[in-house]
């Protein structure tokens, strides 16, 4: 088995990927109903590329996220790293692909270790896969702390002593300790101010040139997904939505949810927020334990009709890489019907 | 000309720590009037919040010291004991805050929270007191409020939340509705939802909002005047349309520039104001924004006045530099440099 | 609620049944001696305690022995190793000496660690708060037949002062003033550990719940500061509280003040318990043991459906 990328290959993919949480309750603790978090997603990300997951609460977003990093076990699905399905990989197996796959969290007063030092939290990864003696570890510590903006002065110091853009910094450069090929970031600006947020998208950026890292981007700000992304998907209860290239998303979303979304986001600009159309969505983002029949956005969608509520549309490429799941899709000419292909190969 | 609520003048708040004196607000002057909204922009340490805790109160401690004055209605509400204070709250001004789940007790109802407010400032039995709340949430859009308004608080989802904690603000009908970051902790969707429905609510209640948020764009939809803060102090107030399209501030430049925006083409760096906020304790000598500000020069170690350099009068801000400079550097940031090539 | 009961009562069973086994294991291992050689007494002969060990079932397996215990004390009929005594009812003379002292301390310690708990954390930082928290930790650092010791000597009967009778216990039906008078050292002895505990464990949940989101927006509302200690930070300041008191009543209930019923010659079912330990006699601990098993077992039920009811974020599980 090949441990290194293919050309063309994707870095990573999954294929129909599901986790569900049960709910037990009774005598026996028997699993009465399920959170089905996420619910069959399809994609491949290509080495070098940034895919955006953006949504609201409850659409799993971040529960992909932890999956494909074996954080959570699917429930079911593949996950193919680098062209090997490590979904069934037992601990000893995945320890080596640990290093290949990384986490930055969200929040940066609770993702720190409070007890331990900095030069600790980043370099105990290097500890565990037993890669170089105690003076190369810090040497390398020192060096992941310049990279990320920080000074190696900060070595000794706890994490109560940093504001939150330099935890958020720490976070990040533990993550690049053990050169992954792969960073899944969590909402890793959402917790900052606007001024430390852009820095730190900016950050992410250098570092993306820098170590050639691949990223998947979990944000729910479609304005920072737009900013970092080759590719958003859009989630909604579980599922994808709508997937393109990211550009391409903001100038002709597909799929209703993605349009309401877009129009949600507040601009800042007076005159258009007066001009522009808001789309306001009534009611509240249903549970994923009981998700809509049909199209799960059909109750709140104002294009629905009889068909959204009883057929589950299937995701369906539009031409240019751009993928919806609509039975009445938006931007779209009459001319161009689906081309029916439902992979999600990223751009060639 | 709308009858003037609120006049703050020259409002400082400092609070003693065991690391020195924090100068949380350092000199902050507004005026409300009903049926407008206010915004209060700023970052982290800003001051924001605390001006807003301040107006209701919520800020008197043995360790805070007060200098100024905040009149409502033509009563210095710094010089109001505290009692009286609580006569204030609630009845005459209203505030919601960030995190809708912590901030309702969760060990009583909905309903049960909403009469108590009610009840603290009206002499009416307990029945027409719930009748009202219930009232209160069908307005603020809470579906079926007959059996909701027995729910606890865990029983409502975030957004549904908030519009309660709006229904217990607006229960004695305040003529001031506070909100602080309302939207920070919601869905981007349900965000759209809550600022609409303040906005309607204002006009309904006849009150004015003093809505406070880091989020321009918010401001930039509902507000009819916006104050931008930074280290304790008011560094730009202008109208809403004269703060975006004519901005006085590198700041407030910088806050522009730093936001990824979906009406613009895709820059190739967002803008990045260097540095951090400062610390409150050690200010710096000057103008607060000096060691950050890419157009700092040697009159900056003195700190400028809040005045007014451009038209229309109502505009100020608290920088040297020359207008005409302004207008011709502040294209770079705002606009976050280059667009991508197509 | 049912499937919840009916789970906890399961669970309850194999608990009860585990601790027995644990009980009857460490006997077993723990060197101390033949129970046969001590139930024969000073003058037997080896032909004597072969027939006791027969009797008695000592040469028997072990798991035989356990069996055989269980139905004894079951059915009623067991029976002490030393004195022959029926254990049972030794138990069932203790219960009004171990019940008078249990609920005597526990309102004591209730009311009184509530009591500075609320004062110190209302007066935080203040002189008296340190002073209380001082007091606190002497009261908690005391070790209980120290206390009871030293109190003896200077308040009761043949001490220093006479002020209390020095021990032993009154019937409430025989005497109700000296059933009073005898039980307040020991209860006061008892309660002291618990008051310095709770108050600080009180102390500490108030200020943290002083600072919580809806106290604030209490405050925003305009509720007086009394309300909004009472309604709002009390009432969620308690419930840790409340659920620690159901169990450190059940233990108290169950025998489980030993020391301070030993130090003052109560006759209590801790007392007996502390009696069977020293003559290692396995019966009468056994049959203790269960006892109090069962309380702590109950009561923790008790506990979560009450806590459930306090804060209906939760639901019993």
């Amino acid at each position: 088995m090949s441990e290194v990328a293919q050309p063309g290959q994707p870095l990573i993919e999954v294929r129909d990927i599901k986790k569900y949480f049960p709910i037990r309750s009774g005598l026996m603790q028997r699993e009465v109903a399920r959170v089905h978090a996420v619910d069959g997603v399809s994609f491949a990300v290509q080495p070098g590329e940034t895919l955006g997951l953006v949504g609201e609460s409850g659409c799993g977003k971040s529960t992909l996220g932890r999956t494909i990093v074996r954080l959570y076990e699917p429930t079911a699905g593949q996950i193919i790293f680098q062209g090997v399905p490590i979904e069934g990989h037992g601990a000893r197996k995945l320890r080596p692909l640990r290093r290949e796959m990384q986490m930055v969290f969200q929040d940066p007063y609770a993702s720190l270790n409070p007890r331990k030092r900095v030069g600790s939290i980043i370099g105990d990864p290097l500890k565990i896969h037993k890669l170089g003696d105690k003076k190369e570890r810090k040497a390398r510590v020192e060096e992941l702390l310049e990279t990320v903006g920080l000074s190696p002065e900060h070595y000794n110091r706890y994490p109560h002593e940093f504001s939150g853009g330099q935890r958020q910094r720490i976070g990040i450069a533990r993550s690049l300790a053990l050169n992954p090929k792969l960073v899944v970031a969590d909402e890793p600006v959402s917790a900052l101010d606007v001024s430390i947020q852009s820095q730190m998208l900016n950050l992410l950026e250098d570092l993306q040139n820098e170590f050639n890292l691949t990223y998947i981007f979990i944000a729910h700000d479609l304005g920072v997904v737009r900013h970092v992304s080759d590719r958003i998907a859009v989630m909604y209860l579980g599922k994808i939505v709508e997937m393109s290239p990211a550009e391409e998303l903001y100038q002709r979303p597909i799929m209703p949810y993605t349009e309401a979304l877009l129009s949600a986001v507040p601009v800042p600009d007076p005159d258009l927020a007066a001009k522009r159309e808001r789309i306001v969505l009534e009611g509240d983002v249903p549970s994923p334990i009981n998700p809509p029949s049909g199209c799960r956005f059909h109750p709140r969608c104002r294009y629905a009709t009889q068909v959204c509520s009883e057929i589950e549309p299937p995701l369906v490429e539009y031409g240019n890489g751009h993928l919806a799941a609509c039975h009445h899709p938006l931007n779209v000419d009459a001319g161009l019907t689906a081309v029916g292909s439902t992979s999600a190969e990223g751009p060639a | 000309m709308a009858e003037r609520l609120l006049e703050v003048k020259g409002l400082k708040v400092q609070f003693a720590t065991v690391d020195g004196t924090v100068k949380a607000v350092d000199g902050v002057s507004f005026e409300l009037e009903r049926g407008k909204v206010l915004g209060i922009v700023g970052e982290s340490g800003s001051g924001k919040s605390v001006t807003a805790m301040t107006l209701m109160g919520l800020t008197r401690d043995v360790n805070s010291r007060f200098e100024g004055e905040v009149v409502y209605k033509g009563k210095d509400l710094l010089q109001v004991s505290d009692t009286e204070m609580q006569q204030y709250r609630g009845a005459e001004m209203g505030m919601i805050f960030q995190d809708p789940m912590t901030s309702l007790n969760p060990v009583y109802r909905i309903g049960e929270q909403i009469v108590e407010a009610i009840r603290t400032h009206e002499k009416i039995d307990k029945r027409a007191a719930k009748n009202r709340a219930v009232e209160l949430l069908r307005q603020v859009g809470i579906p079926n409020p007959e059996m909701r308004v027995d729910d606890f608080p865990h029983q409502f989802s975030g957004g549904m939340r908030q519009r309660a904690m709006i229904a217990i603000a607006l229960s004695c009908n305040p003529d001031v509705l506070i909100a602080d970051e309302p939207t920070t902790a919601l869905d981007v969707t349900i965000q759209a939802q809550i600022i609409e429905l303040i906005d309607r609510l204002k006009d309904d209640f006849n009150s004015a909002v003093i809505l406070i948020t880091h989020d321009l764009g918010v401001v930039a939809d509902v507000a009819d005047e916006i104050i931008v803060m930074y280290a304790g102090n008011v560094v730009e107030r202008a109208a809403t349309r004269d703060l975006f399209y004519d901005p006085q501030m590198p700041y407030t430049w910088g806050l522009l520039g730093s936001i990824p925006r979906l009406d613009r083409p895709r820059p190739e760096r967002l803008h990045s104001i260097t540095g951090s906020p400062p610390s409150l304790i050690n200010l710096p000598q000057g103008c607060a924004f000096r060691p950050r500000c890419p157009h700092a020069f040697d009159r900056c170690t003195q700190r400028p006045p809040l005045e007014n350099h451009v038209d229309p009068p109502s505009h100020l801000d608290r920088c040297w530099l020359d207008v005409e400079y302004k207008r011709a550097h502040r294209g770079d940031t705002i606009a976050g440099g280059k667009p991508e090539a197509a | 609620m049912l499937n919840f009961l009916v789970r906890r009562t399961v669970g309850a069973i194999l608990v009860i049944i585990a601790v027995t086994f644990i009980v009857f294991v460490i006997f077993i291992v723990v060197p101390g001696g033949d129970p046969a050689q001590r139930i024969a007494g000073k003058n037997a002969t080896q032909q004597n305690i072969v027939n006791i060990r027969h009797d008695w079932g000592f040469d028997r397996p072990f798991y035989v022995q356990y069996y055989k215990m269980m139905q004894k004390m079951f059915s009623g009929s067991l029976v002490s190793y030393t004195s022959q005594q029926n254990v049972l009812d030794q138990i069932k003379l203790g219960l009004p000496a171990t019940f008078s002292l249990a609920i005597g301390a526990s309102i004591i310690w209730l009311f009184f660690g509530i009591a500075v708990g609320v004062v110190s954390a209302i007066k935080a930082g203040k002189l008296s708060d340190r002073a209380i928290t001082v007091l606190a930790l002497i009261g908690v650092s005391m070790p209980v037949f120290w206390l009871g010791i030293v109190t003896r000597y200077y308040l009761a009967e043949g001490g220093l002062t006479s002020i209390f009778p020095d021990g032993e216990y009154v019937a409430l039906t025989t005497d109700p003033l000296q059933w009073f008078w005898h039980l307040v050292l020991p209860w006061c002895c008892l309660a002291v550990l618990f008051i310095g505990f709770y108050s600080r464990v009180l102390r500490g949940n108030i200020l943290d719940t002083s600072n919580e989101d809806y106290v604030r927006t209490a405050k925003a509302k305009g509720l007086t500061p009394n309300r909004i200690m009472r309604k709002h930070v009390l009432r969620l300041s308690l419930i840790p509280i409340i659920t620690l008191f159901g169990l450190d009543f059940a233990a108290v209930l169950g025998g489980g003040a030993i020391l301070t019923e030993t130090v003052f010659d109560l006759h209590g079912v801790g007392q007996y318990a502390y009696q069977s330990i020293n003559n290692f006699d396995l019966p009468p601990i056994m049959a203790v043991t269960l006892y109090g098993a069962m309380f702590i077992v109950v009561f923790s039920v008790l506990v979560d459906i009450f806590y459930a009811y306090l804060d209906p974020r939760i639901r019993p599980t």
